[in-house]
C-alpha cells in the first residue's frame, strides 16, 4: 500500500468535524508554522519540496510564491481555486466534501507564508453542499482560535471567506477567477500584468488549486525534504487522480507520482481493470483538455519505456505521442466507445464554455463543434478532417487564455491518433450510426507505431 | 535620448518612449508594417487584446533577455522593451495566424456589405481585403439577431458585430452611465442593453464612431447614401459640451451626417457630443475649415483626384512633361 499524504485519514468516521480532525493530528502544521517558522522559511520549505501546481499547468508552487510582489502598505491575497469544472476531474470536490479541514489548514499556512490577511476560497457555484461544508468548517476553526485575530497568540490575523463561483468553466482560469471574485463578468484578463503583481483589486495575489494548498500541510509536517522523497524526479509527492470511464473501480485515488499507468489501471489496489472484461481503447490522462492517447501509447512511451503517472513521463514524446498530467482527470475508454463522439462531446463543452472575449476561441470552438457534429452524424466529408486540424491550429496559441488551447488539443490529438476512425465515419456513415469502430489497432504493441512514425 | 527604447519592427528600428505598445511603435513607423487592429482604440483605456488580428511574433524579447516569446503576442497589449525585435509581415507564421483570425471573424458575419451603411469605411472590409482569403470554409448557418433600437438615434444590428468591446469602453469612459454591455457568453454573447433600455446620454453617439463594423449605425443617416458618394469636410462650431471639431459629410448642399474626425487608423481625434452629431445638420451652424483628407487607400477617396495623376498621364511621356509641376507635387505627397 503506497503512502498517502492527503487522504490518510479519509476513512476515519467524522473526520469532517474539527474535533475528530484535530485528534487525528490535524492543525499540527499551523502550530508548527506559526510558532516556530518565519513566512520565508515556509516558502523555502515548499520550494525544497518541489511541489508543483495540481490544477493542471504543473508550475512549481514555491517559485510562484516567491514571485509574489511585496510592496509596502499593500494588501496581499491568497485565493484558492476550487472552481473545479474540468470534465473528468472531481478530486477537489471529494477533498472538500470529506476532509474540509485539510484545505483550511493548508490555507492558514499558505496565507501565513504569503503574508495574506484575507484569503478566499472560490468554490464553483454548482457545489453548494461543499460551500456549506466549508463554511461550517471555517466557523469551527474560528471557534477554536485557528482563524480570526491573533491566531494561536502569534499575532497573525487571517480572515477566510468562501466565495460561490459564477457558474462558468472559464472562472477556473486564474485571471477570470479574479475578475469574478471582484464581482465582474468572468472574462480572463490579458497578461501581463500577472496576478503576482496585480491580482484581486490590483493587489498582488496568488491563486492555487485546492490540492496544492492541501499538499502544503504534509510538507510542513514532514518537512520539504521528506515530501520530496515521495514521487519520482521532478514530480514529487502524491497526486489525487479522479479515475472515471469504463473502469471496474472508478473514483478518487491518491497515488505516488511515478506509478506506472498500467499498474494504475489494472491493479486491484487502484482501478481494477477495464469494466465488463473489455479491452482498453484510449485514455484521456489529465482532464478533458489534454491530448487523448490510444491504449498502446498510454501504457508505453514511444521509446518502449513503461509510461508512469508523472508530469514528465506523461508528457514524454511531446504532443506527437505524449499527453499531460493536467489536473488528474483520468478517463478510460473501452473498445465500445466512439472517439469521434467523445471528441464532439468535449468540443461541445468548450463551445458552450468559451467566454466570447477573443475571436479565435469564440468563433472557432463553435465551428469545430459543428463540423464534429456533422462527422458524428454521418454527414461528414473527407476534407472535414483536415479542416478540423487547421481550425484547431488557428485557435491554439492565439487566444488570451488557455481555454483556446484546451479546446484545440483534444480535437487535434484525436485526429492525430484516431484518423482511421474519423475516416471510417465519412466512408461508412450509415454503419457509423449503428455500430462503433471498435478497438482496431489502437492496443497493438508499439513497434508498429514506430514504423509509421519513421515513414513520415 | 537615453530614456527612449529601441525597437525593431520588420527590420526598421524606431526609438519610442518606454511602455509604448508594439502596435503604437509600429504606427510611428507607419506603412505596411502596422498590424491591423479591430478592437484596440488608443483613446480608450484597457481596449485591445480581443480580436487577435494584431498578433505579431517577438523574435527577440529585449537586449537583456534575448529569448523570443513562445507564442504570438497581441501587439496592442504588449509593451516594448529595449532591443526588442518584432516580426509582423516578415513572419509567415503571423500572416498565417492573421488569415485564420480573419476567416474566423467572418464566419458569423453576414457579409451584407451591399446594404450596410458602414460599407466603404468598414474596418472589417479593409481587413478581409488586405489579410483574408477569398473564400470561407464555413458551411453552417450563421448566427443572426433581430435589430434593436438603442434609443431614437442609434440602431444596433448585432448580427454584424465582432464583439470588439469598444462601445462598452466608450460607455464606461466617456459617458457617465453605461447602459449596455455584453450578455451571454461564447458565440452566443451579444451587445445589448438590459431589458432593451434606451441609451440616452449626451455622448452615447460615439459608440457609432468607434464601432469598426456596421453593428452600431446612425439612424439619422441609415440608408441615406453610400459613404463614398459623400464629401467629407472638416468643420467646427462653438459647442458647450464638446470641442465641436467634426467632419461633415455632404451630398450636394445637404449635410447627411456628422462624425468625429477619424485619422488614418480609423480613430477619432476628439469625441463629440450628440447635439453636434445628430441635431446640427445645417451648414450655417458650422465654420468650414476645408476638405477632410481621407487615407488614399480608402474607397471614400476613390473619386478625389487631388493627389494622384490620372492613369492616362502616368503612361504618356508627353503629358508627364506637360504636367511636370503637378506630377512632382503629387508624387512628393
Amino acid at each position: 500500500m503506497a503512502r498517502k499524504l492527503l487522504l490518510e485519514n479519509i476513512n476515519v468516521p467524522g473526520i469532517h468535524s474539527f474535533d475528530v480532525y484535530r485528534q487525528n493530528g490535524g492543525y499540527r502544521s499551523v502550530e508548527k508554522a506559526l510558532k516556530t517558522m518565519t513566512p520565508e522559511a515556509v516558502v523555502e520549505e515548499v520550494k525544497t519540496s518541489g511541489l508543483r501546481g495540481r490544477g493542471g499547468a504543473g508550475f512549481p508552487t514555491g517559485m510562484k510564491w516567491s514571485f509574489l510582489a511585496k510592496p509596502e502598505g499593500r494588501e496581499r491575497y491568497l485565493v484558492c481555486n476550487a472552481d473545479e469544472s474540468e470534465p473528468g476531474t472531481f478530486k477537489d470536490r471529494y477533498l472538500m466534501t470529506h476532509i474540509p479541514h485539510l484545505l483550511i489548514e493548508g490555507m492558514i499556512v499558505a496565507s501565513f507564508a504569503l503574508g495574506a490577511k484575507t484569503s478566499y476560497i472560490y468554490v464553483r457555484g454548482e457545489m453548494m453542499p461543499q460551500i456549506r461544508i466549508l463554511e461550517r468548517a471555517i466557523a469551527e476553526a474560528k471557534n477554536a482560535g485557528f482563524l480570526g485575530k491573533n491566531i494561536l497568540g502569534s499575532g497573525y490575523d487571517l480572515e477566510l471567506y468562501v466565495h460561490p463561483g459564477g457558474g462558468a468553466y472559464i472562472c477556473g482560469e486564474e485571471t477570470a477567477l479574479i475578475e469574478s471574485l471582484e464581482g465582474k463578468r468572468g472574462n480572463p484578463r490579458i497578461k501581463p500584468p500577472f496576478p503576482a503583481i496585480s491580482g484581486v483589486w490590483a493587489c498582488p495575489t496568488v491563486v492555487n488549486n485546492v490540492e496544492t494548498i492541501a499538499a502544503v500541510v504534509p510538507i510542513i509536517n514532514d518537512g520539504g525534504e521528506g515530501y520530496a522523497q515521495v514521487g519520482i524526479g521532478r514530480s514529487t509527492g502524491t497526486k489525487l487522480i479522479s479515475a472515471s470511464g469504463n473502469l471496474n473501480k472508478p473514483g478518487v485515488y491518491e497515488i505516488e507520482l511515478g506509478l506506472p499507468v498500467e499498474e494504475f489501471i489494472y491493479s486491484d489496489e487502484y482501478c481494477g481493470g477495464i469494466a465488463n472484461g473489455k479491452k482498453l481503447k484510449a485514455v484521456v490522462a489529465g482532464g478533458s483538455s489534454v491530448p487523448i492517447l490510444p491504449a498502446n501509447l498510454i501504457l508505453n512511451t514511444i521509446n518502449g519505456q513503461p509510461r508512469l503517472m508523472s508530469y514528465e513521463s506523461l508528457a514524454d514524446g511531446g504532443f506527437q505521442t505524449g499527453s499531460m498530467l493536467g489536473s488528474g482527470g483520468f478517463i478510460a475508454f473501452d473498445e465500445d466507445q466512439c472517439i469521434v463522439r467523445n471528441t464532439w462531446n468535449f468540443s461541445r463543452f468548450y463551445h458552450h464554455e468559451s467566454c466570447g472575449q477573443c475571436s479565435p476561441c469564440r468563433e472557432g470552438t463553435g465551428w469545430m463543434e459543428k463540423v464534429l457534429h456533422r462527422l458524428e452524424y454521418g454527414h461528414g466529408k473527407m476534407s472535414d478532417i483536415d479542416l478540423l486540424v487547421d481550425v484547431s491550429k488557428k485557435i491554439e496559441g492565439n487566444t488570451i487564455c488557455p481555454l483556446g488551447d484546451a479546446a484545440a488539443w483534444p480535437v487535434a490529438s484525436a485526429i492525430r491518433h484516431f484518423r482511421d476512425e474519423f475516416e471510417w465515419h465519412v466512408t461508412h456513415p450509415k454503419e457509423a450510426l449503428e455500430r462503433n469502430y471498435g478497438i482496431a489497432n489502437y492496443a497493438n504493441p508499439l513497434p508498429k507505431f514506430e514504423e509509421v512514425v519513421g515513414q513520415n | 535620448m537615453s530614456d527612449k527604447v529601441k525597437v525593431t519592427i520588420d527590420g526598421i528600428t524606431v526609438e519610442v518612449e518606454p511602455g509604448t505598445r508594439i502596435l503604437n511603435a509600429a504606427r510611428q513607423i507607419g506603412g505596411d508594417i502596422v498590424p491591423p487592429a479591430m478592437c484596440y482604440y488608443s483613446k480608450l483605456e484597457g481596449s485591445g487584446g480581443k480580436c487577435r488580428t494584431c498578433l505579431v511574433k517577438v523574435s527577440k524579447g529585449s537586449e537583456k533577455d534575448p529569448r523570443p516569446m513562445p507564442k504570438l503576442v497581441a501587439s496592442c497589449r504588449t509593451g516594448v522593451m529595449d532591443g526588442m525585435e518584432v516580426q509582423n509581415i516578415t513572419s509567415p507564421e503571423v500572416i498565417e495566424a492573421r488569415k485564420g483570425v480573419v476567416e474566423i471573424l467572418l464566419i458569423n458575419h453576414p457579409l451584407d456589405c451591399p446594404i450596410c451603411d458602414q460599407a466603404g469605411e468598414c474596418h472589417l472590409q479593409d481587413l478581409s481585403f488586405e489579410h483574408g482569403v477569398g473564400n470561407s470554409r464555413y458551411e453552417f448557418v450563421r448566427r443572426t439577431f433581430e435589430k434593436i433600437d438603442l434609443g431614437d438615434k442609434i440602431q444596433l444590428h448585432m448580427t454584424r458585430c465582432i464583439l470588439c468591446y469598444r462601445c462598452v469602453y466608450v460607455a464606461n469612459q466617456i459617458t457617465d452611465n453605461r447602459l449596455h454591455g455584453i450578455l451571454g457568453r461564447g458565440d452566443a454573447s451579444e451587445i445589448s442593453t438590459y431589458i432593451e433600455k434606451a441609451i440616452d446620454n449626451d455622448f452615447s453617439g460615439n459608440v457609432i464612431d468607434v464601432c469598426p463594423v456596421g453593428a452600431l449605425t446612425d439612424k439619422t443617416f441609415r440608408f441615406k447614401n453610400r459613404v463614398w458618394f459623400t464629401k467629407p469636410v472638416d468643420a467646427h462650431r462653438d459647442c458647450p459640451s464638446c470641442k465641436g471639431k467634426v467632419t461633415l459629410w455632404y451630398k450636394g448642399d445637404e449635410v447627411l451626417r456628422v462624425t468625429g474626425r477619424k485619422d488614418q487608423f480609423g480613430e477619432v481625434e476628439d469625441f463629440i457630443c450628440n447635439t453636434c452629431r445628430f441635431e446640427t445638420k445645417n451648414t450655417s451652424s458650422w465654420v468650414i475649415e476645408g476638405p477632410r483628407q481621407i487615407s488614399k487607400t480608402s474607397v471614400i477617396s476613390a473619386n478625389h483626384y487631388e493627389y494622384t495623376p490620372l492613369p492616362v498621364i502616368k503612361e504618356n511621356k508627353k503629358l508627364i512633361d506637360a504636367n511636370k509641376v503637378e506630377f512632382e507635387r503629387a508624387s512628393k505627397i
